[in-house]
């Protein structure tokens, strides 16, 4: 076996897919079955009259690699157009998450402050929590959640990353 | 019409003359639609198993999609070694299962299985179809996705609720597929970067594979044209032989783990590679790290994932090989591209001194009957037939058939590559013999992987196929034994085969011919016999059960580290990292 020496990196991929049945396990059983990473993935219709679903997938690798998820996801019948976001120029990443933190007295303060600070919204709050909702890259919401959990963190829920070009041009 | 009805309407639609099958509970609609008609002709197997290798053998013999019909259930899961083996080799088959009425979907219900989550990662696209309008078009896309771009297997899993509804029937014609579209032609600049290469080298070789064969009869006119045309030698797959003429001077023979060592020796030392359809496999490469370290490589292949993904290339070119081949040669003729004569000749001296090792050498006995004798037997005494198909099995005995069994056409020779099923060779000598009623049809097989599907003689013997089945007979798993032998310090665990059956009695027993040669000169009589007979023969021939498959690339080695015969094996052990390979 050849060791892999060739450096290892981070790309965003949106890939455009026919909304039916199973397409999702598609392309899941791909990355599973031939051994690629999976950080992120979300899946939703984005064109309801030709039934077109948007995938974006956060996945690492050599660039070999990441040729191959390219080519691999393309050979998959119900696939209708790949761009890998990351080679093809700048684009705009968001991720959102719901965040429960519990705690009182000086802690409770501190969390709403920190969340001003992340423009962080409360969504929900009872004496004893908040449900803070924050959007943001992905190393934002890593941040915040470091922080919250110094101060009564008990609950995460996280969209993943969803990605789109700067610029005129669509997919 | 019901949706059972459409199913057939669209088979015949799809020029469908033959499909393989067996009944059961979830299909009965179909085969009540197949019941009084006389435009398709059903095999009924013994196994599904059986009923996929022999569409296989069909598709592969013919260059037409295979067509499977089985029920819910233990049909569908018998059938995933068959699909999973055309998916690896990429051979062209629309298998329809039926499933469980549409209500009962995900109920446990009797003979239900998740047929689509089970064979997703063995075929090139699955369909179930809950609605008998969408039915046509959903098995006239199978037909167009299993035979275009990279050919594979297609399965339609159909509810028998939607066997039973009415719907409308679309023809062929009218339909489109959205975003399945392969591409064929190759772009022209990388075809001129290619040519520009080529015209630079000088030592180059072309490396062909199966995706010739899939191409059609046209791509493999098209690869001996543009050997002629450059002068540069030909290596092939497994897959691929039968692409080039195995006669022809520029022919060195199938390359990779059991291949010549004038072939492997020269994909080692070329400056120029070009890789026509043929996808870089381990069996090929050998230790990747060392494989033809000094070439400038071109790739042309119609599934673009197969380019750079085990071995980067200069120039990839997506694109079907006949397509690329035609454009290929114009532009090759149009640039007047002339290789540096010279540098040629020398090539090809050196390539004939490797030939001059003569690595297929074997040391021939009087006493016992040496395998590699058995096969080149058989050749020289079907040479002059006529139309010759060959199956196999899995093993030594498949090694030593592509080294000793020469073909001219593609097409003709067909096995288990990829997925290495022991047990194709009998089901798809069946599916040929079924296309080519007239040909010969010899499985060159193995006693281990003969009786994985053995229960296909039941078949043979029904429709009266003279399938004929020579059996190179050592008692062993042969190759498991050789690589005991070489890796494992010769403990022979479990590859050996007590209590095997008289053959001639089997044959017998299926209204077959059974024959048996125990001494190298009853060889010739038997095989005569064989070829004599109109019916269905096993011709038991008994070989030296401790002969290896030479030469061999150790797993984990290179192609310029090759064991040529038993004395070469205790110079070179095989390295730990090569035993941990497969």
């Amino acid at each position: 076996m050849t060791p892999r020496t060739e450096p290892v990196a981070r790309h965003t991929i949106a890939v455009l897919v026919d909304n039916e049945p199973g397409v999702l396990a598609r392309v899941i059983g791909l990355f599973s079955g031939r051994g690629y990473n999976i950080e992120s993935l979300t899946v939703a219709e984005v064109d309801a009259a030709e039934r077109l679903s948007r995938i974006t997938v956060v996945t690492s690798g050599t660039p070999m690699v990441i040729e191959q998820i390219k080519a691999q996801l393309a050979r998959l019948v119900p696939v209708h157009k790949i761009s890998d976001l990351t080679v093809a120029g700048p684009h705009i990443e968001r991720e959102l998450a719901l965040v429960k933190v519990r705690g009182s007295g000086e802690k409770r303060v501190e969390a709403l402050r920190i969340a001003d600070i992340f423009r962080a919204r409360a969504l929900d709050s009872t004496a004893e929590s908040f449900v803070f909702e924050i959007v943001g890259d992905a190393g934002k919401l890593d941040a915040f959640i470091a922080l919250m959990s110094g101060l009564g963190l008990v609950d995460v829920s996280r969209t993943g990353v969803v990605a789109i070009a700067r610029g005129p041009d669509p997919l | 019409m019901t949706g059972a009805e459409i199913v057939l309407q669209a088979l015949k639609d799809q020029g469908v003359t033959r499909i393989f099958g067996y009944p059961g509970g979830a299909v009965l609609p179909i085969y009540d639609a197949l019941f009084g008609q006389n435009d398709i002709l059903h095999i009924l197997v013994r196994q599904e198993g059986g009923a996929v290798h022999a569409a296989e053998g069909y598709a592969r013999s013919t260059g037409k999609v295979g067509v499977v019909l089985v029920t819910s259930g233990p049909g569908v899961t018998n059938s995933v070694t068959g699909l999973t083996d055309a998916l690896m080799d990429s051979i062209p088959l629309v298998c329809i299962t039926g499933q469980v009425p549409t209500h009962l979907i995900g109920n446990d219900a009797f003979q239900e299985c998740d047929t689509t989550g089970i064979t997703r990662p063995c075929t090139k696209h699955n369909y179930l179809v809950k609605n008998a309008d969408d039915l046509a078009r959903v098995i006239h896309e199978a037909f167009h996705v299993a035979r275009s771009g990279r050919p594979g297997p297609v399965v339609v899993d159909l509810p028998k609720d939607v066997q039973f509804a009415t719907g409308t029937y679309l023809p062929p014609s009218r339909v489109v597929h959205k975003s399945y579209k392969p591409r064929l032609k190759g772009d022209p600049v990388q075809i001129k970067r290619a040519v520009e290469i080529l015209s630079l080298a000088k030592r180059p070789i072309i490396y062909a594979g199966g995706g010739v064969v899939n191409s059609g009869p046209a791509a493999a006119q098209l690869l001996a044209q543009f050997a002629r045309l450059s002068g540069f030698p030909v290596t092939l797959t497994l897959m691929g032989l039968g692409a080039f003429p195995a006669s022809d001077p520029q022919f060195l023979g199938m390359l990779g783990m059991h291949g010549t060592f004038e072939a492997n020796l020269a994909m080692h030392g070329c400056d120029a590679m070009i890789a026509i359809g043929s996808r870089f496999d381990d069996r090929i490469t050998g230790k990747l790290a060392a494989f033809s370290p000094h070439s400038r490589k071109i790739h042309i292949d119609v599934d673009p994932s197969s380019i750079n993904k085990n071995v980067p290339v200069e120039v990839g070119i997506v694109g079907d090989v006949a397509h690329v081949l035609e454009d290929l040669i114009k532009f090759w003729k149009s640039t007047q591209a002339k290789p540096d004569a010279k540098a040629l000749k020398a090539w090809w001296k050196q390539i004939d001194e490797w030939r001059a090792r003569d690595c297929l050498r074997y040391q021939n006995s009087e006493t016992v009957i040496k395998p590699q004798y058995a096969i080149q037997r058989l050749y020289e005494l079907t040479k002059g037939l006529g139309e010759v198909f060959v199956t196999t099995e899995v093993g030594q005995h498949q090694m030593w058939a592509a080294q000793f069994f020469k073909f001219e056409k593609p097409n003709h020779w067909l096995t288990s590559g990829g997925l290495g099923t022991m047990g194709y060779g009998l089901p798809a000598a069946m599916g040929a013999q079924i296309a080519h009623p007239k040909a010969l049809v010899v499985d060159i097989a193995g006693e281990a992987s003969l009786l994985m599907n053995i229960q296909e003689m039941s078949t043979i013997a029904q429709y009266r196929l003279p399938v004929k089945v020579f059996l190179i007979n050592n008692q062993y798993m042969g190759m498991v034994r050789q690589w005991q032998e070489l890796l494992h310090g010769g403990r022979y665990s479990e590859s050996y085969m007590d209590s095997l059956p008289d053959f001639v009695k089997l044959a017998e027993s299926f209204g077959a011919v059974g024959l048996r040669a125990t001494r190298p000169s009853e060889v010739d009589g038997v095989i005569k016999a064989m070829l004599a007979s109109p019916k269905a023969v096993i011709a038991d021939i008994r070989v030296d059960p401790k002969e290896n498959c030479f030469p061999m690339i150790p797993s984990g080695a290179a192609h310029n580290e090759m064991l040529l015969g038993p004395a070469d094996k205790a110079e070179q052990p095989v390295s730990e990292n090569g035993m941990v390979l497969v």
